[in-house]
């Protein structure tokens, strides 16, 4: 396995997780996973269907407890029980199935559970808000009026992005983030990924997409069956990522790109 | 519009960079789009509106007194107690849950209302102070057992039915009514108390007039953070239509006794929950909730407190819904908060536009709702027909309205409106 050297200067560390387990009944979703975020760096995490990719982030975002391990934010161990607790921390998360509600406008779901003058709602001051977070993403939205129901999928993606930039958090995770969104708005999301960085903040980003964890990863970290399974550079061999996800250097990747190769050969 | 189309020139909008959406700008903007929303099954309280006008023609057509202006105040007097009942359901509803014990419960309050203050000689403040208090205990024990043990509210309630149909029994004991003197403030809060003609009208006039201001003041806060804003047309006339209709009301009301104490302490009510499901962080985490537990307790919202309150809220207005019963019919019986009681307040929020499934709603659907049932009720006794009649029709207007909810609601999903 490739040990990371990470080439840029890493700042402070802010999340540190050491032997985090969870149990689901039977199912042992996540093993002994140990995980570091530095402050303005992006690690990316990947793994195949069902790698607990998801587990890990909901465990972090306080939606899952933990069943075993210990998680450690700015030098000092937490226990994140809810999510109000991963929030009030810093840590936002946009999550797979974004957890939206279709019955509220987009500028209540961006506000939800931190709504503006808790006595007397501040609509306008909300509605500015929303604008102006919306069009740092680039979003094409018609009506911030209008209830999420009637938005596309990649508008709604983009609007659970938005609600996770609100709070300026220390730490964003975003889970599979671009998997819905065009091409002008999956740069824009990663533009924003290193803008986010650049102001020194950690970023934990899932995505299936390796051009777009080359892209902007500092480390690439892999998960395999629940369990950590090496840690990659930007730099790290196409090959060698594939086979710590697929957990073998025979695997359908490597042959498809055999008979891709042989194919091409032949015609030569 | 002129106004508008200067600030466009300077600067665009936050609001209308997307050149795709059709604003609809004006008075017959604010029409079609009204059209547009009712298309898409956004009723809104339209079905209430189309049910009154039937109800009034047929019971007129049947009985000319049913439009007498004294028997609609009496009408407004019979719908105080309904309606706080229903407007406690709205907000369990909100969270597309349900309590079936609303009638026992305002059973049991007008039963410790006779007991406490008619044979034990508690104050009455004290009294109602009491009955308040053991709603929103019973409204914890709700919300415990929901939070705690994930049980399902509709069977909970129905638990909570019987055992507070027991207790009503209990603390009535053999005698099993009690009659509330006829001179005291609280039956005559209950039936005679009128509010003064100049306070009506000016109530009348009220709810224009804050649309007005708030409209002005709105569309300059929204001019001022560069949004766009809506014409103060449209703001005008629906106060205006507001007004007219109101102010029509209590001149007709005024012809017979006048406007009930009772169904202005009830709109107050309404207007404060209005206010709070509205314009407040807990209201918005009600809509929340309703919506998408998972997504608002994911938000950082403590869903648990959220449907505390709710069952809580929900209680303590049908206990004093129940002393307003007790109020209305000077006694305090066995028979108080049985029969049609349950299912009328929950009609009424439903038949208001408030829906089952959770997450649609408002406070006024209590009101225009408990007017639709009561107006029905009434209707019904002035033809003189036989209570097993009048059930089966108040049964059938109820599922009528679960259709027309459940329709709306599979066209809003159709059209992208959850
Ligand atoms: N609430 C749950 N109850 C039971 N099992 C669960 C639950 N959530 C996840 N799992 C299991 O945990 C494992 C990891 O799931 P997870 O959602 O974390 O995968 P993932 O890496 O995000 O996959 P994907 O790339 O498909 O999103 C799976 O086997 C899944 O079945
Ligand atoms: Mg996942």
């Amino acid at each position: 396995m490739v040990q990371a050297m990470n080439a840029r200067e890493k700042g402070e560390l802010i999340l540190r997780l050491r032997g985090i387990g969870k149990q689901f009944g039977a199912v042992t979703a996540l093993e002994d996973i140990e995980l570091d975020v530095h402050a303005g760096e992006v690690v990316a995490l990947v793994g195949d269907n069902g790698a607990g990719k998801s587990t890990l982030v909901k465990v972090l975002a306080g939606v899952h407890q933990a069943t075993a391990g210990t998680i450690e934010y700015l030098g000092k161990e937490v226990t994140l029980d809810t999510p109000g607790t991963a929030l009030e921390l810093g840590i936002a998360t946009v999550f797979q199935d974004l957890a939206l509600c279709e019955n509220l406008d987009v500028v209540a779901n961006l506000f939800l559970g931190h709504e503006l003058s808790p006595w007397r709602l501040d609509e306008v001051q909300m509605e500015v808000r929303a604008w102006t977070l919306l069009q740092e993403l680039a979003a094409r939205i018609p009506s911030v009026r209008e209830p999420i129901a009637s938005l596309s999928g990649g508008q709604r993606q983009t609007v659970a992005i938005a609600r996770s930039l609100l709070l300026d958090p220390k730490i964003i995770m975003l889970d599979e983030p671009t998997a819905a969104l065009g091409v002008a708005q999956t740069a824009e999301v990663l533009n924003l990924i290193e803008r986010v960085r650049d102001r020194g903040h950690g970023v934990i980003l899932i995505s299936h997409n390796m051009e777009d964890v080359r892209a902007v990863a500092d480390r690439i970290v892999v998960l395999r069956l629940g369990r950590n399974n090496g840690v990659f550079t930007a730099e790290s061999s196409h090959e060698d990522l594939v086979a710590a996800i697929t957990g073998a250097s025979e695997n359908s990747v490597s042959r498809r790109a055999a008979r891709k190769l042989e194919v091409t050969g032949d015609e030569k | 519009m002129t106004n508008d189309v200067q600030t466009s020139q300077t600067a665009p909008q936050l609001d209308r960079a997307d050149s795709r959406v059709r604003h609809d700008e004006g008075l017959s903007g604010a029409l079609r789009a009204f059209v547009d929303q009712v298309r898409s099954g956004d009723l809104g309280m339209l079905p209430v509106f189309v049910g009154l006008l039937l109800i009034s023609v047929v019971f007129t057509a049947l009985n000319p007194v049913f439009l007498a202006p004294n028997n609609l105040v009496n009408l407004l007097f019979d719908a105080a107690a309904v309606g706080l009942i229903s407007l406690g359901v709205v907000c369990v509803l909100l969270l597309g849950e349900i309590d079936l014990s609303i009638g026992s419960m305002s059973g049991l309050a007008s039963a410790m209302t006779g007991v406490l203050w008619v044979n034990a000689g508690v104050s009455l403040p004290l009294t109602i102070l009491a009955v308040l208090v053991t709603g929103m205990a019973v409204g914890a024990i709700y919300g415990f057992l929901r939070n705690r043990f994930e049980m399902p509210s509709f069977v909970a309630t129905l638990a909570g039915l019987l055992a507070l149909l027991g207790l009503q029994l209990y603390i009535l004991g053999p005698t099993g009514s009690i009659n509330l003197p006829f001179t005291s403030p609280i039956v005559r809060f209950g039936q005679i108390l009128i509010m003064p003609a100049w306070l009506s009208y000016m109530l009348a006039i009220l709810p224009g007039v804050l649309i007005v201001w708030n409209g002005i003041r709105t569309g300059q806060k929204r001019r001022a953070a560069n949004l766009s804003a809506r014409g103060l047309s449209v703001t005008l006339a629906k106060a205006l239509i507001l007004t007219a209709a109101l102010v029509f009301a209590v001149f007709y009301l005024e012809k017979g006794r006048g406007v009930p104490w009772m169904f202005g302490a009830f709109t107050l009510l309404v207007v404060l929950l209005d206010y709070a499901l509205t314009r407040t962080k807990w209201g918005r985490s009600m809509f929340a909730v309703g919506g998408n537990a998972e997504a608002a307790r994911r938000s950082g919202i403590n869903v648990r407190r959220i449907r505390l309150s709710a069952f809580m809220i929900c209680s303590s207005l049908a206990a004093l819904g129940g002393v307003f019963a007790a109020a209305r019919l000077a006694s305090a019986s066995q028979q108080a908060g049985t029969g049609d009681v349950n299912l009328n307040a929950i009609a009424a929020a439903v038949i208001g536009g408030t829906s089952l499934f959770g997450g649609r709603g408002s406070a006024w659907s209590a009101l225009l709702g408990v007017i639709v049932i009561m107006a029905i009720s009434n209707g019904l006794t002035l033809l003189n027909l036989s209570s097993s009649l009048r059930y089966m029709i108040t049964g059938a207007v109820l599922a009528i309205a679960v259709i027309v909810d459940s329709l709306a609601r599979r066209s809003r999903a159709s059209h992208g409106r959850a």
